[in-house]
């Protein structure tokens, strides 16, 4: 078999397997919904306190709106990251896994794939909601801001599921997470919210597409760095 | 262990330390196809440690360990002749004992996933309990999955570490008849327990470990069963 054959075959086999952890991770959270159900209510709650603690003449809808949702979307994804290596532990199920012909890196994409579809849902919930508290007009912009966040979403998970496979195995996993992740979420969270605040201002998709490449880049270099580096992550 | 067999597991002054702690001590041994090799020995001996790098759960400080004729930790192709029962079950509990033992044939690429499921189910005689949440059944219905989920892809390597841990008498029996159906199908089987009777029933050669090391072994056939019991027990009483 050529090489290039073989190359094409292995990334395949990774491919399948990482969906076969998603599907096992999700179908868990599926009948559990427990961390969906705290992502969605801590969502909630984060938007209703900054709805009251929003002074209307102080600061504009437009302005204040971006950067709540990324507040949210921030700390209620971290709730999922966190579940995600979480399920593994209580009978040591990531020893299977390991010990299993699979890829390390099949387990990373497929707990991050997970971990995705996570944040997503819980964005499905929390942008119009935002949308409703803020009198926001979503509609010419949802498809254009459906993008950002999923772009977002995407370098949001490559690093918090390496975090969470890091901290996972210490005794202040909650505390960890967190502290390792927020400063690799900055370059994520200041394109998004730069982006989505130009499109809820009504400017043109093109004004916004600086940030959106710039989004894109660290989309690519974490999705990359994280899945190389987490076989690491493994070391006894 | 002869000369003219093929050791499938074999390691070569096999080392593992924790800090300043050595947990498997300048281990030597072979496991040839078609045998059961009993591993006894004290809480903290190291025996776990040892299967767990046979595994290619931990790297080894020093020393070499193969199956077949590739050097551990090895890859994908080594692992997916090796089954693992642990202390733990590795089951997830939201799940269907059904499920979690599909979900690990998929893992080692078995293609009729469904009827090798089935099969291993059966053979663990938890088949009528199949489609319950792992977490609805007792330790000991779990443990008898967690031996299904283990053994469904056929290894040729099985570790087991403590694998009658919760198994009623009924269990028990399944474990011992596919410990010996493997073993007789040319399976090298490295079996950890406490439970010396039990250990050399299906042992061929059997291997007391102490401190990281191996004190003795032994083949079965040459063991009196009573003699060593008692030097097992006398062992156990002095690291307590």
């Amino acid at each position: 078999m050529s090489d290039t054959a073989s190359w094409s075959r292995k990334v395949s086999e990774v491919f399948r397997d990482a969906w076969l952890i998603a599907r096992k991770d999700l179908a868990i959270e599926f009948r559990t919904r427990s961390a969906f159900l705290s992502a969605v209510v801590f969502a909630l709650l984060g938007i209703v306190i900054f709805y009251f603690a929003w002074d209307a003449s102080a600061v504009s809808a437009i302005d204040l709106a971006p950067g709540v949702l990324w507040v949210i979307f921030t700390f209620s994804g971290m709730l999922g990251m966190h579940r995600s290596f979480g399920v593994e532990q209580p009978d040591r199920g990531i020893d299977g896994l390991l010990a299993s012909p699979v890829a390390r890196e099949s387990i990373f994409l497929g707990k991050a794939f997970a971990n995705l579809v996570f944040v997503v849902a819980v964005q499905t919930v929390a942008i119009p909601s935002v949308a409703l508290f803020y009198g926001l007009p979503l509609g010419p912009v949802t498809l254009p801001l459906a993008g950002i966040a999923l772009l977002a979403a995407i370098g949001l998970v490559s690093v918090g599921t390496l975090f969470s496979a890091m901290a996972v195995n210490t005794r202040l996993a909650e505390l960890l997470l967190p502290m390792l992740s927020l400063p690799f979420f900055v370059p994520i969270v200041i394109p998004a919210a730069q982006a989505t605040a130009k499109l809820m201002s009504g400017r043109p998709v093109g004004d916004a597409a600086p940030w959106l490449k710039l989004l894109l880049a660290f989309d690519l270099v974490f999705v990359v760095a994280c899945t190389l580096a987490y076989p690491f992550t493994l070391e006894e | 262990m002869t000369s003219e067999s093929v050791a499938v597991i074999a390691t070569e002054k096999l080392s593992r330390e924790f800090g300043r702690r050595r947990a498997v001590d300048d281990v030597t041994l072979s496991v040839d196809a078609g045998s059961t090799f009993a591993l006894f020995g004290p809480n903290g001996a190291g025996k776990t440690t040892l299967l767990r790098i046979l595994a290619g759960l931990l790297k080894p400080t020093s020393g070499t360990a193969r199956i077949g004729d590739v050097s551990l930790p090895g890859g994908p192709a080594v692992r997916r002749r090796v089954g693992v029962i642990s202390h733990h079950s590795l089951l997830y509990e939201a799940l269907t004992a059904r499920e979690n033992v599909e979900f690990t044939a998929k893992l080692y690429g078995v293609s009729d996933f469904r009827g090798a499921s089935e099969r291993a189910l059966d053979r663990m005689k938890i088949l009528d309990r199949a489609d319950a949440p792992v977490r609805s059944l007792s330790r000991g219905l779990k443990q008898r999955v967690s031996v299904a989920r283990a053994t469904v892809h056929d290894p040729e390597v099985i570790l087991a570490d403590e694998p009658f841990t919760g198994l009623d008498l009924l269990g028990a029996a399944a474990l011992s008849d596919l410990l010996n159906s493997l073993r007789e199908r040319g399976a090298a089987v490295i079996l950890v327990t406490h439970n010396v009777e039990e250990g050399l029933s299906l042992a061929t050669h059997a291997a007391i470990m102490d401190r990281g090391r191996i004190l003795e072994v032994e083949i079965r056939s040459r063991i009196n069963g009573a003699s060593f019991g008692e030097r097992y027990r006398q062992l156990v009483s002095q690291s307590e």
